[in-house]
């Protein structure tokens, strides 16, 4: 098992599959990360996800460009996202049951769309879709082993790691970002400041909508050729995990998309020599679950010992005040 | 000098039906500073969000410069030139000082309109020695102590290009030492002509600091004294003053046991600042021990830890011989203590819920109003209900009605029903009469005195000087988070030598105020 594992890690094949499973979960991380910045869950990056991979597929089947099925995808995947916004900052919802509500409708939805395009309620696999091309990198892909890990993968696969430096410059060289950070997490000192805290919010929302937009496209446009129902698989809901073990930060999302990456691609070896494949492909989102436990432990211990730390000095400085004060 | 803010017969009535403001007329001169006293409830924090634009008024106008202005919102105060520090810093803990300094103002680079680190922090370091006020411009807020956080506050406002800063108790998380600084560095913003606004319920404060002052009370503006001109006495008189004196009849004083024994109790706050040194007293059978002292003295504090609210960072609180320090208030109910929390608001009652269920929230587990099974008795719990409605005299349509349709005197009433009832030896009461009317008063009142003739033992905090006199056997007074006095007959002492104590001016001996424990 260990020699299996080993193999397979040493593998470049492995690791290509890695970065494309991570792509996905990456993109919608980051898209968790930039709403839970300006304090707004957006738990509907899984609806999101749905519409677009199943928009994509169809807009690229009818009109015959990839092009106009990803842009159509990705306007799809923003509209529920500006729905969440409407529900949850224009009307005052709670925005993780608004979110969830949106997840079921696309749940449902889609499955209704494609079977009264297609009349098959599983995959789209009638439809004359496209797929988005991959990318042969020049020069890197004569690197050996590493040419055959970073060239050629497809195109979403650079676009994420593009929306990383993407997230990161919003978050942190943009005065916007300071907007959002300030909204999240102190509602009021943004509202003091002049900032208009619905505005923020949307804002990151629509930008958390392109994100999912271009990974359901690439689910049903590159990672798979079809849309198929429940294409998205969890990996919505995952994300928003995934943004606490990223600690907020974009940089961070590619360690807590990785750690999903990792385990997915090694799921699909450890199928192939016959180990349980429901157990097996549980192993990402349980790998991911439990990141987020540890991190949130750590986290909150740090958080005690700190608070103990003050508490102890305030104590004595207290006490050396009372000294003083009595001449003791 | 001549008049900045002005306002005409302010009044303001919120939606609940609270009198807030009543007809204020409040002057503030240019370059002054200008102290706002009162107690909680007062109506000092009203004026002020009026004055912000946070609240809008009911009635009467707001003059800057002798021109009538309309705040809506803060942004039309800040446009007037109006700042303010909350009491809650309006800061954002992971941002930088500089960062929130210019935070909705930012400055950018001309070229790639990126955020401009390096001129936020110039213009923060060139503020801050401008007007003295020292901020570590490049540290994260959260790295700050907390005087240097409202420096940065007043340094906000200056930077919005405030000439009136609005402080709201700003000494309330400040040591002795940083409350010292803050004021030369007020006087230093006064002389650059600045005008400030300081609202404390320190009155030592308003002397060291302040050029004028005003009383508020009960939503009424009181006076407007020159400080130099008047003593802390009379200013202490008209914030406490109450027009009725409380006649209340006091049988004979009998202490009996022991029944709450409190041992050097410490508590720091998330400031870091000691709210309780080393706090001991006992409390007997039988007897009303009253707490005394300017708000914010260690009072509450005090309450919230014997009522199991509050952790205790040491000491002991024993009732009836069992320790129940730091235990859980469910467990500390069940060793006999009973609370009537000084806001009944957000801790004595829960308001969406009915008469009814606040009345039986300690109580629905007991086999009368619950079965074996787990169902509950409604019919049993009713009826129950409307007796202690009836027995109380709690106005109201029917006990199923939420306590939030209440008026404050009824609603204190089902807090004194519940906790009366609730067959405690031990009574801690809170501001029993805070913010309620002559009739509610006078009816607690008495039934405060019942249960001292009950066996109960009853400890009594309140910032009502002339409640506390009337209604308490012995005194102790509370200053700085220690007690200061112990006044073992609460009838053979004046509310003047008291305030000396409340103060800090006059201290009693060790050995006086330990009588308190009774050994």
């Amino acid at each position: 098992m260990i020699h299996f594992i080993a193999g397979v890690v040493s593998s470049s094949n492995y690791w290509f599959i890695v970065l494309r499973s991570t792509a996905p979960i990456l993109l919608v991380t980051l898209g968790a990360v930039i709403t839970a910045q300006a304090g707004i869950m957006n738990m509907a990056l899984e609806g999101s996800m749905l519409w677009a991979a199943l928009v994509g597929v169809i807009v690229s089947a009818a009109t015959g460009s990839v092009w106009l099925g990803l842009l159509a995808g990705i306007a799809a995947s923003v509209m529920v996202a500006l729905v969440l916004g409407f529900f949850a900052l224009k009307l005052d919802a709670n925005a993780v049951l608004s979110g969830v509500a949106l997840n079921l409708v696309a749940t449902g939805g889609t499955v209704f769309v494609l079977f009264a395009l297609t009349g098959d309620k599983g995959i789209s696999s009638s439809l004359p879709s496209k797929v988005l091309p991959t990318l042969t990198i020049p020069l890197i892909k004569d690197i050996p082993w590493i040419g055959k890990v970073v060239s050629g993968q497809n195109i979403i696969v650079y676009i994420a790691a593009i929306s990383v430096v993407a997230i990161d410059f919003i978050l942190r060289r943009f005065t916007v970002g300071r907007r959002i950070k300030a909204t999240g997490e102190n509602l009021d000192a943004a509202k003091a400041a002049g900032i208009d805290p619905i505005k923020i919010k949307f804002f990151t929302l629509v930008i958390s909508g392109i994100l999912a937009g271009f990974a359901g496209c690439f689910l049903s446009m590159g990672y798979t050729s079809n849309f198929t129902s429940g294409i998205a698989a969890g990996r919505g809901y995952v994300a928003n995990a995934a943004q606490v073990v990223a600690g907020g930060t974009a940089v961070g999302s590619i360690f807590a998309a990785l750690l999903f990456g990792l385990t997915d691609a090694m799921a699909t070896y450890l199928q192939n020599i016959g180990m349980m494949p429901e157990l097996i492909q549980a192993l990402p989102y349980a790998v991911t679950i439990l990141g987020f436990v540890v991190v949130t432990w750590v986290r909150d211990r740090r958080e005690n010992e700190r608070k103990r730390k003050l508490f102890a000095s305030a104590a004595t400085k207290s006490a050396t005040k009372k000294e003083k004060l009595h001449g003791v | 000098m001549h008049t900045l803010i002005r306002t005409e017969k302010l009044s303001k009535i919120y939606p609940n039906g609270t009198f807030a403001n009543k007809s204020i007329e409040f002057t503030v001169l240019e370059g002054e500073i200008h102290g706002l006293v009162g107690e909680n409830g007062a109506g000092k924090s009203t004026l002020m969000k009026m004055l912000y634009g946070e609240e809008q008024p009911s009635a009467g106008q707001i003059l800057i410069d002798e021109k009538p202005v309309s705040l809506a919102s803060e942004f039309d105060a800040i446009k007037a030139g109006i700042g303010m520090v909350h009491q809650h810093f309006m800061l954002v803990p992971s941002l930088t000082a500089a960062e929130n300094l210019v935070l909705g103002k930012e400055p950018k680079h001309p070229k790639s309109r990126t955020f401009d680190f390096e001129t936020a922090a110039r213009v923060t370091e060139e503020l801050s020695k401008q007007y003295n006020l020292p901020v570590i411009a490049k540290a994260r807020v959260a790295d700050l102590s907390v005087s240097m956080r409202q420096k940065l506050e007043i340094l906000k406002a200056l930077y919005r290009g405030a000439r009136i800063l609005i402080l709201d108790e700003p000494t309330a998380v400040l040591t002795p030492q940083e409350t010292e600084e803050l004021f030369v560095e007020l006087k230093a913003l006064r002389n650059h002509g600045k005008t400030i606004i300081f609202i404390s319920h320190k009155l030592k404060e308003i002397f060291q600091l302040c050029d004028r002052v005003t009383v508020m009370r009960d939503g009424r503006m009181i006076a407007t004294h020159k400080v130099a001109e008047i003593d802390i006495h009379q200013i202490s008189n008209e914030m406490v003053g109450r027009e009725v004196r409380f006649e209340v009849a006091h049988p004979p004083f009998a202490p009996g046991a022991k029944a709450l024994e409190v041992r050097d109790l410490a508590f720091v706050d998330d400031f870091g600042i000691a709210k309780l040194k080393k706090v001991s007293f006992a409390l007997r059978q039988n007897e009303i021990l009253g707490v005394v002292g300017v708000d914010g003295n260690g009072q509450t504090e005090l309450v919230e830890i014997i009522t199991g609210a509050q952790r205790a960072l040491a000491g002991t609180v024993r009732a009836n011989g069992a320790e129940i320090t730091n235990r859980s208030p469910g467990y500390i109910r069940h060793h006999g203590i009973a609370h009537i929390a000084e806001d009944r608001m957000t801790v004595g009652t829960a308001l969406p819920a009915s008469i009814e269920q606040n009345i039986l929230a300690d109580r629905y587990w007991d086999r009368k109003f619950s079965s074996a099974t787990g169902f509950l008795k409604s019919r049993e719990m009713s009826a129950y209900a409307d007796t202690l409605v009836k027995e109380f005299d709690i106005r109201c349509k029917s006990a199923k009605q939420p306590v939030a349709s209440l008026s404050g005197g009824n609603m204190q009433k089902v807090v004194v029903a519940r906790e009366f009832t609730a067959s405690a030896s031990i009574l801690i009461i809170s501001q029993p009469t805070r913010g309620v009317d002559i009739g509610a008063i006078e009816y607690i009142h008495s039934k405060i005195m019942e249960m001292r003739g009950a066996a109960k033992a009853i400890l009594l905090v309140s910032s009502d000087l002339q409640e506390v006199m009337a209604l308490s056997d012995s005194l102790i007074v509370m200053h700085e988070g220690e007690i200061v006095a112990y006044f073992p007959s609460a009838a053979s002492v004046t509310d003047k030598e008291l305030g000396l104590y409340m103060l800090g001016i006059k201290r009693q001996s060790d050995d006086e105020i330990r009588k308190v424990l009774h050994e």
